[in-house]
């Protein structure tokens, strides 16, 4: 076992761990934060996506351990109970997600994308979540969802293209 | 997917990390990124007894010039080396390359010395390192030597790498604004290359062409001579002898073999 010390949505946290456990597992089953889904397992899908140090990363191919002393925030952590962070109301405005099992990971990918560039075209979007796969193939409503959410004015997005 | 138990061991210094090399010798594999290694401890296919992580040593991150080259440190992440303006100064294709890798979240994790460590002949960094005519840095108890991409990269997965060494930089010649082509043929984002193709002052490498990233000496050599890009392309799939899956035949490869090496010698990246 490994003990890690590592802050998760802004607390301070401490376990002991065995050096295999990945990231997704340990948010999941040790600390009970769900929101992060295991998805393919093998660095694909980006379900599992979560922000480590403010980068987002796919938390199924990274251990507990390599996030020893690490900041992770997983979509429970992006705002205060009740209420929705930017990018979060964006994909509810935009019905940015169909069975949802994909959105989480969604959500922290655009989060992270937005982090880099404020202000993405909508290319930019598509390349910038090719990490995520939305096997209800709802893309076109999650790229208006993260454009909505980078616009000034966080009105819905309406432009679509062909 | 569960790894087969190990131990783990953060390395505080390269130093450190060779020490535990040096101790533990097969039985450890030198951990940065992870992601090339862990999916491979998933499926069981890599069961090392220590892991020796690396990823947190600044002294091996970076982008730097030595003299006539550029130097890019092991654990450079791949989003780090595609953003660096050094890199995308004075060695583009390398910078465009591991702009390539995988997708943001991958490459925001994985580093260079873990993509070429691995060795996989469709990934698009040891075929950049080949284009460039690049060097490994490996150091090891009897001190640092280097490798160059030519002779780096020894088969499916093999490299000249060591149990006792550990890859800590990668150099390749300064070429700034000197022309260069970069195309990579896959079916879906992120996939891996079905087919590679990299140019640059002479040299091409191509990916996915056999169980190493392969020179393409014929078009190399009709360049040279002063044969025009189609014709040098031409000769692109000359000698190769490709592995055939659920992507492409053998025929197909060499075909795209020939269509890839012509546009990047044409300077387009794709």
């Amino acid at each position: 076992m490994t003990r890690i010390e590592l802050t998760v949505n802004g607390e301070k946290r401490s376990d002991e761990v065995e050096p295999r456990l990945l990231l997704v597992h340990y948010l999941r089953e040790v600390l009970g934060l769900r929101a992060a889904n295991v998805g393919c397992d093998t660095t694909s899908c980006g379900a599992c996506t979560v922000l480590l140090d403010g980068k987002s990363v796919k938390s199924c191919t990274v251990l507990a351990v390599q996030a020893a002393a690490g900041d992770v925030v997983t979509a429970e952590g992006l705002a205060p109970a009740g209420e929705l962070h930017p990018v979060q109301a964006a994909f509810r405005r935009n019905h940015g997600l169909q069975c949802g099992f994909c959105t989480p990971g969604m959500v922290m990918a655009a989060v992270g994308l937005l982090a880099e560039n404020p202000h993405p075209t909508e290319e930019e979007v598509r390349t910038g979540l090719e990490g995520n796969l939305c096997r209800c193939t709802g893309y076109h409503n999650i790229v208006q969802s993260v454009l909505s959410a980078a616009s000034a004015t966080g009105a819905p997005a309406t432009g679509v293209s062909a | 997917m569960i790894p087969a138990p190990f131990e783990y061991a953060a390395a505080e210094s390269a130093e450190h990390a060779l020490r535990l090399l040096a101790e533990h010798g097969d039985d450890a594999k030198v951990l940065a990124g992870g992601h090339s290694l862990l999916p491979m401890m998933k499926l069981r296919l890599a069961t090392p007894e220590l892991l020796v992580d690396i990823g947190r040593l600044d002294e091996l991150a970076g982008v730097t010039t030595d003299g006539d080259e550029l130097v890019v440190g092991a654990t450079t992440r791949h989003a780090d080396l595609a953003a660096s303006e050094l890199a995308r100064a004075e060695a583009p294709l390398l910078a465009y390359a591991a702009a390539q890798v995988g997708d943001p979240q991958i490459r925001h994790r994985g580093t260079i010395g873990g993509s070429l460590s691995h060795s996989d002949p469709a990934a698009d960094l040891p075929m950049a390192l080949v284009a460039l005519g690049g060097a490994m840095q490996l150091q090891g108890p009897g001190g640092t030597r280097l490798v160059s991409a030519d002779d780096f990269f020894q088969g499916y997965f093999e490299t000249a790498l060591q149990p006792d060494e550990l890859l800590t930089a990668v150099r390749v010649p300064r070429r700034p604004g000197v022309p260069w082509g970069y195309q990579k043929f896959v079916r879906r984002s992120n996939d891996w290359a079905i087919v590679g193709a990299a140019a640059v002052a002479g040299r091409i490498a191509l990916a996915s062409m056999g169980p190493t990233p392969l020179r393409a000496r014929a078009a190399e050599e009709a360049l040279a001579a002063g044969a025009s890009p189609a014709d040098a392309a031409a000769l692109a799939a000359d000698g190769t002898a490709p592995g055939e899956d659920i992507h492409a035949d053998r025929e197909y490869r060499r075909h795209l073999a020939r269509v890839l090496t012509r546009r990047a010698l044409e300077h387009q990246t794709g």
